[in-house]
């Protein structure tokens, strides 16, 4: 388990570019994840390895292409001192955690991170960084594992319209 | 309460009152997919168990990204696509039309007070007509399909005001570059764009298009122009609707506020990697160029084709620079085709497409070799975005655009 550290704005198109949108499968994207920009990261990225980002991270087209190519490489849990906000919620949809932490800056490339979710706070090279909590109506669709396993258990959903 | 014009499209259409901050899963009013998004949307509508849509008419599927098919994998999602829309009775507007984001404001399936979502980034552009439309990913998309409705954090309102009027060659493109460069990549995330003021009410709706169509590029779930008399003139014939009145509160509360002036505008240019890097046109003229892209759901609009056509008068393109110029609809192409522009521009020299995403989208054909320099009116210069990882694209408007390609090089538009 290793840290892949990222600088700012990271924006989808270098994720996975578009020439690639044509592929659904996390494991064949994940074959193509960072073309041309970090080409080392498809060849060694493995299971359970952390991303840790900047600011901004994942901005640009919606697609989710991006986090599902991150989540064939191995990629669980994303760090980022914040998320463009279509990525965020295609991450939590797909499985991936995504954490914002005002210091992952400090984190280095190649560094270990462990995560204590219920306490708050991340750590890293003996220091400890608190990570923003996760919104609640977010946490039931991270415990079903994703918006479609959240989905599957719908029977039907209850919408503003009807008296809360 | 005094309410922001978001927060009033939610609190509309869930019949309460609802403010920013508050979670709201919100009936959909129209649904956009796509030949990139949409297979994997429709996937995932299926893994949810779906069987049958939530309204088939609320539905526009489309291809953009990839038409004629540039592969066999385009052309396979494509088959998948049309085999869906088949088996659901939805509309299937298939690779005809054009660009998703045109085809739905001229079809009128975006208005006022509407909530609306789209499986591209760009589904922001819809706030020209006065809708909240944003942009989601795939399984939001299949949630959607099969419910009709989406969980939303209701977004705060940034207030961008806008006055005096745009300087010759000088245009709305300008102006959002011009904002972009100002609230930067991620200063609007996970908050609304509310366009407001004197150079606003005056934009005609292509204009309006432009703006909102970018209001992603500065991290916005939306971006939104107060509806007015020149949108509910836009709408007549598009859409039965009758006007109403929809606005911020005087004293509503945004969580920030921007003036611009419009009169003291220069032609704007966002440099490579990042669109928020915007620069007066001076500053970069005489940078060589490789390529010219006018099109995109930006400024591939008939005002667009004329705004680059009066540049170009009778003049030719430079013949080391290659143009490839992009009606973002049918109905576009022919208004251009009409008032003769498409003969200009291929006297010119230029290569004139069918109606799609083109380079914008990276991966169908238009692509640029390490070290190539593009120079294009769409909406983003990522690293790769339009091909090699080791080219550079420059943001323009269709004016500087034009005058570029005619020099072989940046150049203001105001000196051609």
């Amino acid at each position: 388990m290793r840290v892949w550290k990222f600088g700012d704005n990271i924006d989808t198109d270098a994720i996975i570019p578009g020439r690639y949108l044509v592929i659904y499968d996390p494991w064949a994207l994940a074959t193509h994840a960072f073309e041309g920009t970090r080409d080392e990261f498809a060849q060694n990225a493995r299971e359970g390895d952390i991303i840790v980002a900047g600011k901004n991270f994942g901005c640009g087209s919606s697609r989710e292409h991006a986090p599902l190519a991150l989540l064939g490489a191995g990629i669980k849990v994303i760090i980022a001192r914040s998320f463009a906000r279509i990525f965020y919620r295609n991450a939590i949809n797909v499985g991936i955690l995504p954490l914002v932490c005002p210091e992952a800056g400090t984190i280095e490339d190649g560094a270990v991170v462990t995560i204590d979710l219920d306490a708050g706070f991340i750590e890293s090279g003996g220091r400890k960084m608190p990570i923003e909590p996760v919104p609640a109506f977010l946490k039931e669709i991270i415990d079903a594992g994703g918006l479609v396993g959240y989905a599957r258990k719908l029977e039907k959903v209850k919408t503003c319209t009807e008296s809360q | 309460m005094a309410s922001t014009l978001v927060e009033k499209i939610f609190s509309r259409r869930c019949a309460r009152d609802v403010r920013a901050g508050d979670v709201v899963m919100a009936p959909i009013d129209m649904a956009m997919i796509h030949d990139i998004t949409g297979p994997l949307a429709v996937q995932k509508f299926q893994e949810m168990g779906g069987r049958t849509v939530f309204d088939p008419g609320k539905i526009v599927l489309l291809f953009d990204h990839q038409v004629p098919a540039d592969s066999i994998s385009a052309a396979n999602n494509h088959v998948f696509l049309r085999k869906f829309a088949r088996e659901q009775n939805i509309e299937n507007l298939d690779g005809r039309e054009g660009i998703c984001h045109q085809v739905v404001m001229e079809r009128g399936r975006a208005a006022p007070g509407d909530i609306i979502v789209g499986a591209d980034s760009h589904t922001c552009m819809y706030g020209a007509a006065g809708a909240f439309a944003t942009g989601i990913g795939s399984t939001d998309m299949g949630f959607v399909l099969k419910f009709g409705v989406l969980y939303f954090r209701v977004p705060e309102t940034i207030r961008v005001t806008v006055g005096g009027k745009f300087p010759g060659r000088v245009g709305p493109k300008d102006l959002i570059l011009e904002i972009a460069g100002k609230i930067g990549a991620d200063g609007a995330t996970y908050q609304a764009l509310e366009f407001t003021g004197e150079t606003f009410r005056t934009m005609d709706m292509p204009g309006r298009m432009t703006c909102c169509n970018m209001a992603v590029e500065m991290g916005a779930k939306a971006g939104i122009v107060p509806p007015d008399d020149v949108t509910w003139s836009y709408l007549k014939g598009r859409r039965d609707i009758t006007p109403f009145l929809l606005a911020s509160d005087e004293n509503a509360s945004f969580s920030m506020e921007y003036s611009f002036d419009a009169s003291r505008l220069t032609p704007r240019v966002a440099v490579p990697h990042n669109v928020d890097q915007v620069v007066d046109v001076a500053k970069v003229a005489g940078t060589h160029i490789d390529q010219v892209f006018i099109g995109s759901c930006t400024n591939g609009r008939f005002e667009d084709l004329k705004e680059a056509a009066d540049v170009l008068k009778d003049g030719t393109f430079h013949p080391d620079v290659r143009v490839i110029i992009i009606p973002s609809s049918r109905t576009e192409y022919l208004k251009a085709l009409k008032a003769g522009l498409i003969e200009r521009f291929v006297s010119a020299g230029a290569l004139v497409e069918a109606p799609c995403c083109g380079p914008c989208m990276g991966g169908a054909f238009g692509l640029l070799a390490p070290g190539e320099v593009s120079l294009s009116t769409s909406n983003r210069n990522f690293r790769g975005r339009q091909g090699s990882t080791d080219a550079f694209v420059y943001l323009c408007s269709p004016a500087t655009a034009a005058a570029s390609a005619m020099k072989g090089e940046i150049t203001d538009p105001r000196e051609v």
